[in-house]
Order: C-alpha cells, then structure tokens, then sequence
C-alpha cells in the first residue's frame, strides 16, 4: 500500500464556491442588462462593459501591488462592475464611471482586505461618490428608446421619481404608464428600470439558495406600508427609483449585511425606513443608496444583537445581566 | 433545527451483509471505549478461544475485551487509534479450527443489577461512534433522574454508511428484544425508534414488528445531516433540549445504536460478547460496495487485500465521510466503534481551494447548535478565549456541517476542535460547566 492522506473531517465538501455564487449572481443579474440594452440602445452594454473591465483591472493590480493572492477568478469583481454600471445613466461619460469602480474595487474593497472585508457595498459606494462629485451627469437619464429619437428629444433631466420630489404632485401627463414602469420603458439607472427583470432574477438567486427572501421582502415590505399610511401611490413608489435593485442584489450583499435571519430582518426593516424618510423628508430624490449605506455600518451591531442564542446554551448570568445592561 | 442535505451515496444499501471474512489474525485494542483502557488477562503464547475474555479493567468506566477468534495471542504492540492515541493492542493468530469459549453461556438475569452486569460483561459499548459503554448509560439512577424515555438511533445520517440500516432489515427482530429487554429491566416506560424519512423499507419493517407493541413507537425523522447525532436526536424524538456539558439521561432519554441494541439481545440469549462488527466497504474506487461481517481486530490491510479496487487508495477513512478518521497505518484494526471503511483515490476528497471567507452564513444557517463557525474561526484566529465561551464553542459536536457547507472551503470544523483544545488547556471549560 502506499502512502495515505490524513487529514481532518469532514472529508469532502459541498461543491458550492464562491466562484459558483458569484456566477449565480451574474446570470441573475443578466435580464435586468437585457432591458437595458433594449431600452437604452447598445450603449449600455457598452457601459457595463467599461465598469466590468475595470472592475476586474482594478482588482488585478491591487492584488498585484500587495502581493496577494489574485482573486479575480472568484468573479466577485464582475459582480460589483455589472451592479455599478446598473446605477448610472446610459449617458455618462465613461471616466466617470471608471472613478466610480475606482472607488468601489481600491478603496472600498481592497484597502479593507478584499472579499468579504468590505464594510460597505462597493457599488452602493461608487454610486454615492459619483452622485456626489458628477451630480448632474448622474441625474440626467435619457428617455427610454431615445436612440431611435431625434437628437433635441433624446434628452431629459429627470426620472419619475424627481417629478414626484421637484413638483410636490405628480403630473399624470409626463408620469409614465405603470405597466411600463414595471417593464422598465421609462427614464433612470440602466439596471433599475426593469421591476420584472430584476425579479426574474430575485427568483432565480431564491431557487439556487444563493440569498434568503427576508431581506428584500422586509425592505420592500416596509416602503410599501410606509408609503400607504402617508397615502402615497403605493406601486409608483415601489416601481421607481433604485429600490427593487437595491433590496434584491444589494442589500443582500453577504460582505455588508448580517449574518443571522434575525440580523437581516432588521437590516431590511432598517433600509426600509430610511429610504422612506429620505424620500418623504429628504432634499433628495432617491434614498435607497443611503439607507443601504447606512444601515451597512450598522451590520457589526446588528451582528452583535441578533447572535442565535445556541441550543441547550447556558448562559451564564453575569453574562445575562451585561447583555440586559446593553439592551 | 438547522441541518444540511448530503449526498447519500448509500451503495451498500439493499445488498445482503457478507458472512463473516475470517483474518490470517486479528490485532485487538485494549481500549475500545470511552474510558480507561483494558489490561490483558492472558499472556503471549496462550491459546485462546472465540468469545473468552481477553483483558479488563477495575475503573468505572471501562468495557471488557474478548478474543474475536480462536487462536494464539503471539505478541503486544502498540498502535495509533484513529483518535491519534497510542493504545495497547493483542496480536492473535487465527488457528484452523474455530471455536467457542467455555466462559460463552447465556447469562442468569433476575434482576436490574445482573442485567446491568451481564451488559457490562458482554462488552457492549455504544456502537454508533462515540464508544460510550453501554452499561453505564444505562446504569443511571431511577430515583435521582427519571427516565422516560429509550430512544434507538437508526438515523445513520451519514454518506456511504448503511451498517444500522442492514441491522434494521436484517435482524429487525433482534432490535425489537433488545428494546423490550432494557425496557423491562431498566424500567423505562416507552421506547422510540428513530429512522431517517429516507429509508422507508426499514420504517415499514420496524412498523410491522411494533404492532402489538403499544410501548414501542417508530418515528420517521426528517432527512438532514446530523439527524443522528445525540442531542440532535432527542430533540427530533421528543422535542426536549439537552443542555449544554449535560447528557440525554438530564432530558429524561437514554439513546442507544440500533446495532448495540439488537446485539444486547444476542448476547443475552446466547452468552456470545461484542466480537464481530458489521462494517460498511464503500468509497469511490470501491467497485461492489457492500457491508461485510468482520472479527473485531481485522486490519486495514487484511480488508484491503479482499476488496475490489479500482485504484490503489489515496485515502481511507475509518467511520463516515462527515465524522470519520483518516488512518494511514495498513495494522489499523477494526475495533467496537467501527461502522464503515470507505477507500478513495485521490490525495484528499475535500479538495476545494482555500479562500476568504465572504460572510455568505451557509454555516450559521448549518449548524444545528445555532453556533455562528464564522465568528468562531475569528475569534480561535485572535485566540480570544473569553469570546470563544461566549460564543459556546464547547457546544459543537464536530459534526462538520459547516465545513461542508462552506463556499469559501474554510475548515470551520477543524478550528472548533482547535478552539475546544484551547480552552481546554487554559482550564476555563470549568467555567462554563
């Protein structure tokens, strides 16, 4: 006989890698970039190509430059190029949007370690920044099929939701149609346009287990009361805007939400009401890129009071007695 | 209750058990149990015949060891267990001619304490894996802890293993008395059998058997890894919660093996101990898995040499896929608690690339302890002993859930064990109690 392995149990593994994950996300994510590529002419995919190449560029030389092991291959990269470029309008330089992965690949994710170290989502992060630094390029949306328009048409500065905030009512002349709003044939980011694509791929991370539905569904849940009490239209709110993208690929983002269901209960709950102050009360239009930012910062707390009280635990009372002090 | 769903890969299911494959000799542990180990009763040269008692031990917790074959007992080594202990072993060398022993009769029994005698005499130790000797489980105090319930473990949750399965399908009968033996002697006034959802012709047998038994009930368990294990058992069995540093007896249960059950039956009606083990032959370069009857001291190397490969073996696990120990000695004997051999090519099964961890919880939402591994690996990498205890790392059974589960192929598992040693060796286990 010859020489034997030993090592320790168990002795094998599920097949389930990160790589696998991410690709789940990826195609996930792919009929939001198909509506996308319909209603805003090639040049979206354009777009998400530039973001996905430097994403995964970026990635590259900070691994390279810190001598670490590269991690391109686990495909978290593409992930976060595809989730940027479904944040921008179809129009902005493509610089910008460079920055935009800049920001999200070096300095929020590799200067704090890399994959799963991150304290906020990359994306949600290049979002911000750019519509903080390119504020009007990052808010004016070209109108849906404007390739096919004539050329002074093409443009216009706002999406619906910025009728609702700048005008105080809501016009039903330039409002667009529900249906196409939750088709996605209306003005906005490239990837949040489409409520139905995006839940086409809400249910596909659902059946291959990659996400639990409690985040989502809290967050969506939460606007959707929220907005019915203040006696706002409830499916203009739920279909406008970041919030569908958002609750589904990333405020499920494993890196920046909690661990336990308890956890992402309140988590969802938490964004949930921020985005609904921010949009009620706030100056801005969109509060869900915030309210996501926001409550990432609050994950280790979440973390710290959600643990799973483990089974058959005895728990010591000077321990009992901290955590009630806490509380 | 969390757990996860393994591939069952159960072969060797519905082929009939092998007879018994007798060994050119057996090399026999003398410490098979939880406990402490045996000293021999016979001296190198002697002869020795099926079934006598080949070495003992005064400590409490202890299970005698018998001589599987007849034969002569030609020298004593020593070996590594599985567990990486050195123990004492009996080499004997199988004669021609098999026979059994004068000391093999059926024991006298007319009350609990010589039943409680008679098991500790037949050298029964829990056959499930954890080697805990059986009269002692069952010698608890009436008065002080009630039990009641007897719950028979036939999960066998883990891939590739289908020994208890057999017993069920075999020697279902044998299993039946052996209940209603303990039942009667030990009175406890119900018994429960649990058995996986997934194997519905052994829950039809065992039905069919428990008929006219109103204090025997069959409970189908849901399918999931580690359904089997003790805690985990008791729970799905009767909804209690064993707590922490506690054994089931707290929660008013004592869980046996189905194969220690049925053998408890045997022995008390033919006087033979705990000699021959079922053990389950599979693995991926196994060509006709199947479960074989073996002396208990067969080597690696004896059960190599009569099993069809493929392939020379790259690695062989002693136990199941999820729990099991990977020997490296060809003199690694068969000893009470071995329940399945699997043989493999490759250098390792868990090839999977090592990577960071990205926080998915597959192995928060695994652990059937509703322990967070993920936290835990942090905490045993800062060496925090204060968070590892307040996290209850002392919880964890090792059953490695969270290691299968784990994307990023974190051995979560290993670090818990590490991490139970730690503190082990900075003494605050006590602590915790």
């Amino acid at each position: 006989m010859n020489l034997l392995t030993v090592e320790p149990s168990p002795h094998f593994k599920s097949p389930v890698t990160t790589q696998r994950i991410m690709l789940h996300v990826i195609i996930a994510l792919m009929p939001a970039l198909g509506v996308a590529v319909y209603v805003f002419g090639w040049r979206a995919l354009l777009m998400t190509a530039v973001c996905v190449a430097s994403c995964i560029i970026f990635e590259w030389a900070c691994r390279a430059v810190m001598h670490r092991d590269n991690t391109i291959s686990d495909l978290s990269a593409v992930v976060t190029g595809l989730l940027i470029s479904f944040n921008l309008p179809v129009n902005l330089p493509f610089y910008m949007a460079v920055i935009g992965c800049f920001a999200a690949i070096v300095v929020v994710k590799q200067l704090f370690g890399g994959i799963g170290q991150n304290f906020a989502n990359p994306a949600i992060v290049a979002r911000i920044v750019l519509m903080l630094s390119f504020t009007t390029q990052m808010s004016s949306y070209a109108k849906p099929f404007y390739y096919k328009l004539a050329a002074t048409d093409a443009l216009t500065g706002a999406t619906p939701l910025q009728f609702d905030t700048v005008t105080g009512a809501t016009p039903s002349a330039t409002v667009p149609h529900l249906l196409d709003m939750f088709l996605g044939f209306h003005g906005g980011s490239l990837g949040e346009v489409s409520e139905a694509a995006i839940l086409i791929g809400f249910i596909y991370l659902l059946i291959t287990r990659v996400i639990s539905p409690i985040t989502p569904v809290a967050f969506v849940g939460i606007v959707a009361l929220g907005s019915f009490v203040a006696g706002r239209n409830v499916l203009f709110e739920l279909t406008t805007g970041g919030l569908m993208l958002g609750a589904v690929f990333m405020a499920t983002d494993y890196a920046t939400t909690p661990l336990t269901k308890k956890g992402k209960l309140l988590f969802g709950l938490i964004c949930g009401i921020i985005t609904l102050i921010i949009r009620m009360f706030g100056s801005l239009s969109e509060g869900v890129a915030f309210s996501i930012l926001l409550a990432n910062i609050l994950t280790p707390y979440l973390d710290k009071v959600s643990i799973s009280i483990p089974f058959g635990a005895i728990i010591p009372k000077k321990e009992k007695a901290v955590k009630n002090e806490n509380h | 209750m969390n757990s996860v769903r393994l591939p069952h890969l159960k072969a060797s299911a519905e082929i009939s058990t092998a007879p018994l494959f007798l060994p050119k000799s057996v090399m026999v542990s003398l410490s098979m149990s939880i406990g402490a180990p045996c000293e021999p009763v016979v001296k190198i040269g002697d002869t020795v015949k099926t079934g006598q008692l080949i070495a003992d031990s005064d400590a409490f917790m202890s299970a005698p060891v018998h001589a599987p074959v007849t034969g002569v007992v030609t020298r004593e080594t020593t070996l590594t267990a599985a567990n990486g202990k050195k123990t004492r072993a009996l080499v004997i060398e199988t004669a021609n001619k098999q026979e059994l022993s004068d000391e093999v009769k059926p024991p006298v029994i007319n009350s609990r304490e010589d039943f409680l005698k008679a098991v500790r005499a037949s050298g029964a130790v829990g056959q499930g894996g954890a080697g805990f000797p059986l009269h002692i489980k069952l010698g608890f105090d009436p008065k002080k802890q009630p039990v009641d319930y007897l719950l028979i473990n036939g999960a066998e949750c883990e891939p590739y293993t289908t020994s208890d399965y057999r017993e069920l399908i075999e020697r279902g009968e044998d299993v039946i008395s052996g209940i209603k033996l303990i039942l009667r002697h030990i009175s406890i006034p119900k018994a429960i059998i649990g058995i996986e959802s997934d194997k519905p012709l052994a829950i039809k047998k065992m039905r069919s058997l428990t008929e006219n038994e109103p204090d025997i009930s069959v409970a189908p368990l849901p399918t999931g890894y580690p359904q089997g294990a003790e805690k985990v058992l008791v729970y799905s069995c009767t909804k209690r919660v064993v707590n922490e540093g506690s054994l089931p007896v707290s929660a008013g249960c004592v869980v046996v093996n189905v194969s220690t059950t049925a053998f408890v039956a045997r022995y008390i009606k033919t006087g033979v101990p705990l000699i021959e083990k079922r053990v389950s032959i599979d693995g991926d370069i196994v060509n006709k898995p199947e479960n074989i009857f073996v002396p208990i001291g067969t080597t690696l190397a004896e059960i190599t040499a009569r099993t069809n490969l493929r392939l020379v073996p790259g690695k062989v696990i002693f136990g199941g896929m999820m729990m099991g120990t990977t020997v490296y000695d060809p003199d690694t004997p068969v000893t009470k608690t071995t329940g399945a051999i699997l043989f493999f090519a490759g250098t390792g099964s868990a090839e999977k690339p090592l990577t960071s961890c990205i926080r998915c919880a597959r192995c928060v939402n695994a652990c059937s302890m509703s322990l967070a591994p993920t936290e835990l690996e942090h905490a045993f990498d800062r060496k925090d002993a204060a968070l590892l205890q307040k996290l209850h790392v002392n919880l964890c059974m090792d059953c490695g859930a969270c290691s299968y589960v784990c994307p990023a192929g974190r051995n979560l598992a290993e670090k818990n064990q590490l991490a139970k040693a730690f503190l082990r060796s900075k003494g605050s286990l006590s602590k915790i109690g």
